[in-house]
């Protein structure tokens, strides 16, 4: 069984964000980075499913720049076999992304019966690249699932809002896009950080997976910091007969300012 | 010369990092105020393996370098010197047998700690012998197959939670440091009596007793070395041992000092947050520099460990150079807090507290200048 897990690297949330000069992606120079954290619970549920079905093999797919493989290392150091880095710059668009992704799972001769992914990526947030993917490789696929089970089908149970549960019968092979709540990451152990040294990570670049320029959708131009909140407003309302008044100034504000109202 | 770490200790430090943000910190406090061992925290960080790094790779350890073992210490301490203390006296009490013990002892002793969770003791100090550890009265006396205990122990880390306890003691008090010899002694040996937990400033977590050693009787083999050995064992436990506590020391202080940026740039007086104001700076600028200073000491008395170059010297600067920089560190950073920093409801009074014991466990910063003198004196 071959389970292939597509993890993503992002800046450390303690990383202080900041544009970069000519405004079309972050400053990357001192950024920390950390495997995505949604990308942990579809590791760890990868892991899981090796632990019943020990000729299980977990590939750990990448696509991103080469200055760091914290996420691919750490991925291994938790258990997961071999990996592959598409080396790329980190501002690719989500479809350049998702095409990439497939190429290097075709690219790496193993026919996925699994492939994991977490919901979504803490840093653009997009939410496309495991629907994006399973349209392109023509697989079912199932976000925010914060139930696993693999009976011959899979069995996966999906948060909605408000939080009622949807429960998808699926067939093998399918995209999981994985939540919080489906499973508690295990932390790589010493012994597993020196092992991962010996594990085979092979390297492909973005023209390898078929994946050029012309493919990509979405072209950053002016990344901003969000705007500094305005300071707070303060009314004195100690005073019992200037209430009234106080009362008509907030509905004002709420009304007229905060558009709450 | 080459300040950079190999990516496999980057991530090293990396894991007990995310481990210490996860499990220690969001305890630190309460264990700390309520007095709670962190057993749990233990075997997790065990699992991990960050516990026992001591342990040589032929023995089940993972093999690691004095250099790896503080990298993991002064996270761990990072999260809380106190906890650390509980971790740290397992390699305090496994070092002995690396460095003393036989083969077969190491064996016995090790290969456990790498298969099981389990707590150990180091045994030196007693009520009327700490500094002048020479001196100690405990006595093993000779009787044909077993060695007899008597005497006792005070401050022992860990004694109420040990499987196993490394005790020094004399085959006869008159030969001073040639008569010190270590034993090892198994939990449930009779006659082992342990004192009450005792009630302490800082590293509230750790559980530290004195121990009543009541003719406890212990098989001839479990001595480490030769009779009379134990004098030379020490020593050279504590050319390791003392990196790390330096280790723990630079840990708790580079914690004050995140704090206290952190602090200084939210903090608003006179209009400005207070880091804009001059002494604040002042101030920021010397905890750091005495953090990394001490960090470099230790380092370097570890790196000089592992290429066995006689460390001593370097270790009793770092020890005591580490210790003392983070009670300076520790009493700014309550200053930079103000009388937030007083309140047991912010971190850093607690930071204060647990720097306190570093300038004394482990030998006294007094003790370690003692030993620096020496070197110099004698060169
Ligand atoms: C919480 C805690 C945990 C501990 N854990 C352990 C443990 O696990 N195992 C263990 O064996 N021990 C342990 N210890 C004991 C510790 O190592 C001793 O407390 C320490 O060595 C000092 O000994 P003492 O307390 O007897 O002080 P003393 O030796 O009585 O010293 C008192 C003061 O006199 C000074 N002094 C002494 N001699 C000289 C001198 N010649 N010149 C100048 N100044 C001198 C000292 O620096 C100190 O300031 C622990 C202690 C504590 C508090």
């Amino acid at each position: 069984m071959n389970i292939f897990v597509c993890v993503k690297q992002v800046p450390d949330t303690e990383t202080k964000v900041k544009p970069s000069g000519d405004g079309t992606f972050i400053d990357t120079t001192s950024i920390k980075w950390i495997m995505n954290p949604y990308d942990e619970f579809a590791v760890e549920q990868a892991l899981l499913v090796k632990q019943t079905n020990a000729s299980a093999n977990i590939t750990v797919v990448r696509v991103g720049s080469v200055k760091d493989t914290e996420a691919l290392r750490t991925a291994m150091a938790m258990g997961a076999d071999d990996a592959i880095l598409v080396q790329a710059d980190d501002n690719l668009d989500s479809y350049m992304i998702a095409k990439a992704l497939k190429g290097a799972i075709d690219k790496s001769g193993k026919k996925p019966d699994l492939i994991l992914t977490g919901k979504q990526a803490i840093d653009d947030d997009c939410l496309q690249v495991p629907q994006l993917l399973a349209q392109m490789l023509n697989l079912p696929s199932v976000s925010v699932v914060v139930g696993f089970e693999d009976g011959g089908k899979l069995k996966l149970k999906r948060e909605t809002e408000g939080g009622s549960l949807e429960i998808y019968e699926v067939d093998k092979p399918a995209v999981v896009a994985c939540n919080k709540g489906l499973n508690t990451p295990r932390y790589a152990s010493l012994p597993g950080i020196m092992k991962a040294k010996k594990k085979p990570m092979t390297e492909f670049k973005l023209a390898d997976v078929g994946v050029s320029d012309a493919d990509r959708r979405v072209k950053y131009s002016n990344f901003q910091l969000p705007p500094e909140k305005p300071p707070g407003k303060k009314m004195d309302a100690t005073d019992t007969a200037k209430q009234k008044d106080v009362v008509k100034q907030v509905v004002q504000l709420l009304r007229n300012e905060a558009k709450a109202i | 010369m080459n300040f950079d770490f190999t990516t496999e200790q980057k991530e090293i430090k990396e894991l007990a990092l995310k481990f210490v943000k996860n499990e220690i910190i969001p305890k630190a406090q309460e264990y700390d105020e309520k007095g709670i061992f962190p057993k749990e925290e233990f075997k997790k960080a065990w699992e991990i393996g960050l516990i026992n790094t001591c342990i040589p790779a032929e023995y089940g350890g993972a093999g690691f370098s004095n250099v790896d073992s503080i990298l993991i210490s002064e996270t761990l301490a990072y999260g809380c010197m106190g906890m650390n203390t509980s971790f740290m006296a397992n390699d305090l009490a496994l070092l002995p047998i690396v460095i003393g013990g036989s083969h077969e002892q190491k064996q016995k002793w090790l290969t456990p700690f790498t298969e099981n969770f389990k707590i150990a003791s180091f045994c030196l100090t007693e009520p009327n012998n700490g500094s002048d550890a020479a001196g100690i009265q405990t006595t093993f006396k000779d009787e044909g197959s077993h060695w007899v205990i008597n005497g006792n122990k005070m401050w022992i880390t860990n004694a109420g939670h040990a499987d196993l306890f490394v005790v020094y003691g004399t085959i006869d008090p008159s030969l001073k440091h040639k008569g010190i010899s270590a034993v090892v002694v198994e939990k449930g040996t009779p006659g082992i009596e342990l004192g009450k937990k005792e009630d302490k400033m800082g590293h509230r977590s750790s559980d530290t007793r004195g121990i009543r050693f009541n003719n406890v009787k212990v098989p001839k083999e479990n001595m480490l070395g030769k009779p009379g050995a134990g004098w030379a064992i020490a020593m050279a436990t504590l050319d390791h041992s003392r990196p790390l506590v330096a280790s723990s020391a630079v840990g708790g202080a580079q914690r004050a000092l995140d704090l206290a940026v952190q602090y200084a740039k939210e903090r608003n007086q006179f209009g400005v947050n207070i880091g804009k104001h001059q002494a604040i700076q002042m101030m920021l600028s010397d905890m750091a520099m005495k953090t990394e200073a001490a960090r470099l000491l230790t380092y370097k008395a570890a790196a000089m460990a592992d290429q066995k170059i006689k460390n001593t010297e370097i270790a009793s600067y770092a020890k005591a150079f580490a210790a003392d920089s983070c009670m300076q560190i520790t009493t700014d950073a309550v200053q930079i807090y103000g009388g937030y920093g007083y309140s047991k409801e912010y971190p850093v009074e607690k930071l204060m507290r647990d720097a306190k014991l570093i300038q004394i466990y482990e030998g006294t910063s007094q003790i370690q200048r003692l030993v620096i003198a020496r070197e110099l004196l004698n060169k």
